[in-house]
Parts: C-alpha cells; sequence; structure tokens
C-alpha cells in the first residue's frame, strides 16, 4: 500500500493534486510538474531528440519552399534507401562515441567489406551468403583488432583506428585489382538488399499497426508493473499521447513510400537495427556498462565492470556495423568500388552521430541519433542535387551544421556540469 | 576457540615508481567491530582502502578472510567477499542516474533484460529504510549536489548488505545531521556483526563510533589504540610522528584536529 503513501504526499504537496474526481487542479499540478521537468532538462542542457527534430523540420519545410519536388514520394523514397548505409555505420558510431572514444576506420572497413564480399563472390564464385558472412566477419575481425590494441595495449583510439583507416583502405585496394571496381549481377542477394519494396497495403499498414500496438502494449506493462510496484508511472493520457504520435509517424511514413513504389527493404531493416540496439544499450545490463563507461571509466571498473571487454565489443560491433553498412552502400552502386574508402563515408557517419544528438564526450545519446542525423545530412545532399547546387557548397552547409552540431553538444556538457549543484 | 577476525592484512607492501606508499602494515578487523584508520596526509589511508577494495591490489603481503587466505586482485573478488567500499572521490557515473549507480556491476536482470522496475523498487526501499532524502531516483547523478552524491555513494555500499565497509573519509561533504545519521547507519550495521573500517580526520566522530583506531604514518603501522581508553593527545602524537621519533616531528595542529 506504499502508493497510498506516495499519493497522499503528492497531495500534501499540490492540494488536490492526487484526487482524481477533482479533474481540473489535477491536471494543472501534472503540468506544473511537467514544467518543471521541462525547465530542469533545459537548465541541465538536456534537450534530447528536440535540437535534431527541429533542424529536420527546417531543411525539410526550406528545401521544399525551394522545390515542390523535395516533399514528393519519390524524393523521400529514394532519401529512405540512400540513409541506410552510411546510417547503419552512425550506429555504430554511436556506441564508439557512447564510450567516450572514436573509429576512424569505419569508412574503410565498409570498402573492404564489399570488396571481400566480390573478391569471393564475382572473382572467385563463392555462393553469395557464404560471402557476406566472411565480409561482415572481416568487419567485426577488424573492429576487434582495434579494440584490442586500444582495451589491451593502451593505444589512443585515434590512433589505433587512423592506422586502421590506412592499412584497411590499401587492403580494399588490393582486392579490387588494378580496373579498382568489380560489378555484381543484378538480382542477386546483395542488390536486392536495396532494390526490394513491400508494396502490398495489407503488409505495409499492418507493419506499421503491429508497430503501433507494440508500443502501446510496451507501455501499458510497463505502467502495470510500476503501478504493482508502488511508484509512480506515466498517467494514460500521455501514453495515448505519446502512441498516437508513433502512430502519425508509422502510417505518414508508409502512405507516403506507398504511394512511389512500397517500402524499401533497406530501411525495415536499418530501423529494425536502430530499435534492437536501443532496446540493447538502454535494456541490457552490457548497454548499461557501455553508457557508464562513458561516465567515467574508473569508477565502472570500481563497480566490476570488466572494462577492457567492454571497450573490446564496443570496436568489434563499430566495425561489424560498419561491415554491413558497406554492403549496403555497394548494394546501392551495384558494385565494389573505391568509393566508400574516399573519406566522405566516415565523414557522414561521424558527423550523423553528432549532428543527431550523441555527445562527442561521452556517455549520452542513442542510436536513434544515427537516424535523425543520417536524415538530415542526406536531406541536405538530396535538395542540394535538386536544386543543382554544386557539391562544393553542399559540403560548406553539412559543415555547417556539424559545427552547430558540435556547438549544441559542448554548451550542454557545459551546463550539465554547472548543474550539478556541488 | 577465538573467533577468527574477519580480516587480516599481513606484511602488505605496495610501491608507485618511486613512492613506497606501504611498507610491511598488518591491520586487523573483527565481525561487529569499528576500526579507524588515521594517519596525515599521504600516509597510505586511501592505499591501503583500494588494496582490500581489490582497486589497487598489494605488491606484497597476505590478505586473510575469515582465517583463510584470499587473493583480492580486482573489484569483484572483494565485492564476493561481501566487503563494500565508499571512495574518497565516490567513483560514480555522472551520466547514469542514482538507481543506475547503484545498480552498477550487479544490475537485476530477468532473461538478460534489465528489471528497471525492481531496482528502482528495491532503491526507493533502500533509501527508505536508511531515511535517506533524494528528490528523484531518475536523474543523472551529474545533477546532485556534493552532498547528495556523497549519500548515493553511502547508500550504494548499503545495497548487497556487506560483511565489511570500507569508508574512506565518508563525512567529508555531509552536514551534521547527515553526519550523525550515517554514524547511525555505522552503529546499525556493526550491531549486525559486519565489519566497519573508517577513515577519518575528525576526532569527534572517531570517538563516537570507533572501537579501536589504528595509526598510519608514512606507509607504516604506527600503533593501534582503544579508543575509550586512549587520550586522545597520544593518538594525535602517533599520527603527527612525535610519538615515534624525533626527526619526523611535525607541529601539532589542535584546532585542525579537533574541528
Amino acid at each position: 500500500m506504499r502508493w497510498r503513501e506516495t499519493r497522499a504526499r503528492a497531495a500534501d504537496a499540490a492540494p488536490g493534486a492526487g484526487r482524481r474526481r477533482d479533474g481540473r487542479r489535477w491536471y494543472a499540478g501534472r503540468l506544473r510538474a511537467y514544467a518543471v521537468a521541462v525547465r530542469r532538462r533545459l537548465h541541465e542542457g538536456d534537450l534530447g531528440p528536440v535540437p535534431p527534430l527541429l533542424a529536420l523540420a527546417v531543411t525539410w519545410i526550406v528545401f521544399q519552399s525551394l522545390n515542390d519536388n523535395f516533399l514528393s514520394p519519390r524524393n523521400l523514397s529514394v532519401l529512405s534507401v540512400d540513409i541506410v548505409g552510411t546510417g547503419m555505420i552512425a550506429v555504430g558510431i554511436v556506441f564508439v562515441l557512447l564510450i567516450g572514444e572514436i573509429d576512424l576506420s569505419v569508412g574503410s572497413l565498409a570498402g573492404l567489406a564489399g570488396a571481400v564480399f566480390a573478391a569471393l563472390n564475382v572473382n572467385l564464385g563463392m555462393p553469395e551468403w557464404l560471402a557476406v558472412i566472411i565480409a561482415v566477419n572481416c568487419g567485426a575481425a577488424a573492429g576487434a583488432i582495434h579494440g584490442f590494441f586500444f582495451a589491451k595495449i593502451g593505444v589512443p583510439s585515434f590512433v589505433v583506428t587512423l592506422a586502421g583507416l590506412l592499412a584497411w583502405n590499401g587492403l580494399m585496394l588490393y582486392l579490387l585489382g588494378p580496373e579498382s571496381s568489380i560489378n555484381f549481377s543484378e538480382d542477386e542477394l546483395v542488390t536486392t538488399l536495396t532494390s526490394r519494396y513491400f508494396s502490398a497495403a495489407v503488409a505495409i499498414y499492418g507493419l506499421a499497426a503491429l508497430g503501433t500496438a507494440a508500443y502501446l502494449f510496451v507501455s501499458y506493462h510497463d505502467r502495470r508493473r510500476r503501478g504493482a510496484a508502488g511508484m509512480p508511472y506515466r498517467p494514460v493520457r500521455e501514453i495515448w499521447a505519446r502512441t498516437a504520435l508513433v502512430a502519425v509517424v508509422a502510417f505518414a511514413t508508409v502512405y507516403v513510400l506507398g504511394r512511389f513504389e512500397g517500402l524499401p527493404l533497406a530501411l525495415l531493416i536499418f530501423l529494425g537495427v536502430i530499435i534492437a540496439s536501443d532496446l540493447f544499450l538502454r535494456r541490457t545490463p552490457y548497454g548499461r556498462q557501455v553508457l557508464a563507461l562513458g561516465g567515467g571509466v574508473e569508477a565502472a571498473r570500481r563497480a566490476g565492470v570488466d572494462v577492457a571487454r567492454v571497450r573490446i565489443s564496443v570496436f568489434l560491433g563499430s566495425g561489424t556495423l560498419a561491415a554491413v553498412g558497406g554492403l549496403f552502400v555497394a548494394s546501392r552502386l551495384t558494385s565494389a568500388t573505391q568509393v566508400p574508402g574516399s573519406g566522405m563515408l566516415l565523414i557522414n557517419a561521424i558527423a550523423a552521430a553528432v549532428i543527431g544528438g550523441t555527445s562527442l564526450f561521452g556517455g549520452r545519446g542513442s542510436t536513434w541519433s544515427a537516424l535523425l542525423g543520417v536524415l538530415i545530412i542526406q536531406s541536405i545532399a538530396s535538395g542540394m542535387a535538386l536544386l543543382g547546387v554544386e557539391p562544393a557548397v553542399q559540403f560548406m552547409i553539412t559543415g555547417g551544421v556539424l559545427l552547430t552540431a558540435v556547438v549544441f553538444d559542448t554548451l550542454a556538457r557545459r551546463a550539465a556540469e554547472s548543474g550539478g549543484r556541488s | 576457540m577465538p573467533v577468527q577476525p574477519l580480516l587480516v592484512l599481513r606484511g602488505v607492501s605496495k610501491r608507485f615508481a618511486a613512492v613506497q606508499a606501504l611498507v610491511d602494515v598488518e591491520l586487523e578487523i573483527r565481525a561487529g567491530e569499528v576500526v579507524a584508520l588515521m594517519g596525515d596526509n599521504a600516509a597510505g589511508k586511501s592505499t591501503l582502502v583500494k588494496v582490500i577494495s581489490g582497486v589497487g591490489p598489494a605488491d606484497r603481503g597476505v590478505i586473510e578472510w575469515q582465517g583463510s587466505a584470499v587473493q583480492i586482485k580486482r573489484p569483484q573478488d572483494a565485492q564476493v567477499l561481501g566487503i563494500a567500499t565508499v571512495y574518497q572521490d565516490l567513483a560514480m557515473c555522472g551520466n547514469l542516474d542514482v538507481v543506475g549507480n547503484l545498480f552498477l556491476g550487479r544490475e537485476i536482470h530477468r532473461l538478460g533484460i534489465l528489471d528497471e522496475v525492481e531496482m528502482e523498487r528495491r532503491t526507493r526501499e533502500l533509501l527508505h529504510t536508511l531515511s535517506i532524502r533524494i528528490p528523484d531516483v531518475r536523474v543523472p547523478l551529474a545533477t546532485l549536489s556534493g552532498g547528495q552524491r556523497q549519500v548515493v555513494a553511502i547508500t550504494r555500499s548499503f545495497l548487497s548488505a556487506p560483511r565489511l565497509l570500507l569508508l574512506d573519509e565518508p563525512t567529508a561533504s555531509l552536514g551534521i545531521e547527515q553526519t550523525s545519521q550515517l554514524l547511525d547507519l555505522i552503529e546499525q550495521l556493526r550491531d549486525q556483526g559486519a565489519g566497519v573500517l573508517l577513515i577519518s580526520h575528525n576526532m569527534g566522530d572517531i570517538k563516537a563510533v570507533a572501537d579501536r583506531v589504528a595509526v598510519l604514518r608514512l606507509g607504516r603501522n604506527n600503533g593501534v589504540f582503544d579508543v575509550n581508553t586512549t587520550a586522545q593527545e597520544q593518538i594525535i602524537s602517533s599520527i603527527t610522528g612525535a610519538a615515534d621519533n624525533a626527526a619526523g616531528h611535525r607541529p601539532t595542529r589542535p584546532e585542525e584536529a579537533w574541528p
């Protein structure tokens, strides 16, 4: 019956707030509590996904007002597939940034994965599935090597992965041979990754409904458990409001993409990876340890966290996701080329994680920032292309957005530090 | 047959590069006893705590736990024995919330999924039992005040019902009321049969809860005293070295020793 006490105490603080019958006052109390929470978060510089969402909204409004085709189903459909390669890599980068490190090798590893796949499948005639597994494992192994030198030997991650950037790029060039590119055949596993669309209305709307229902179920389940344990829980109205938001985003996405070719397989896989890695990060002991490392390595070590193991596994994951991203990039180009190793992929992946709201200083961020960040970057690229602006200008604008994001991050960190009333 | 002491250190030595931090240190802590560890700055107090907690293992020496020799090479080893520690620098993660910090390294999970509800419930329960007020257990630790963080660190050490509690200057940033509350908690823990090692510069606190005082000086034992039968002057002179040799003598500063 402890929850009754909690309620009674809340009622003391704001007269009438605990009594449901006194609806208006109760909601006024809720609203006031909400305002206090928002002000506290502002003060601490913790705005969550609001800045990147605003940036995305501004980007879309500006480009739509300059060119009517920007928000067309066709352009958005292309955009939704274009983001996947870079986005996958950015998810791995989020994990690396969360432990307060950096991985500069991901662009080269993406290129290497494409080259390994092409060399094994096209040149040597190995079955596709086996070539894919080996290519992804190459990324994992390379990441584990970086992690080993960083965690066990103590070489700064910046230098280890810089060496990796050069070395794996060299291996990629060697595998690609003198022609420096290997073309894939159409209609095979890797090429379908980015060319397969689901257009059956029942399936795609059903998927959106299923996703919304799952969100609602998890929210209610959590509320019931917290209630049963006598702890404060989300009010029903908030759950429904959040679910409505999820439903709007899900159904709008399905509707718009359905009007062109359908829901891209690549986007579905990307969303699956983001949701899975987000749950992994927030809901598993391992994810908690990753966050702890970003908050204080010594504190984590003294609490009994195996620091070296977590560090190696994070770099292993980063290498794996880089390889997966590399296969998506290769699939989009239907060839393994030098393009992924050129440096732009690396820069965009890191920029996406940071623009999306993951802190460069470690310990603060979410895998959803990979999606938001890569959407912003790719939207700018796509809008510029529609307007016929040269890439030179595009680089400058993306650079400006990145700088703004880092300034936000730094100010937020300073606010968080001064927010502690020590 | 006499009951075996909870923890015995024999000939513990530790060196940091050119500095010999601990030299052949002996220490004994019995169950149901509060031992105060005193010493001037750089006497090796925190180093000794880190030896016992597995954060900085000793180079030489024997650690006996309830009569049998044990190896404490990692923090996990100490946790398994039931040793909990509040470090001087607290060692907590500013980005995690109170619940996350309390359960760091010993998360409760069901089928590999964190059981946040259960962890939060136990956190609230523990805070309630210890009569500790934290406004919100779901805010990042970095947003709490220094005193609140200290309280959270102390709460964490009580989470696993420790057999031996190591406290490295736990009252440093606590107010008067919180300090007396902590001393009450220490007494409760002792009455339940746990051992406590308390590092403090505050003679008043030590007089209040400790049974014995072990003094370290320049990394060596410099006497063990019964708090109830030893004059404060004798303990102070042992800390400053006046009772040891004339060459190591430093002027006593009673106004600092007795706040």
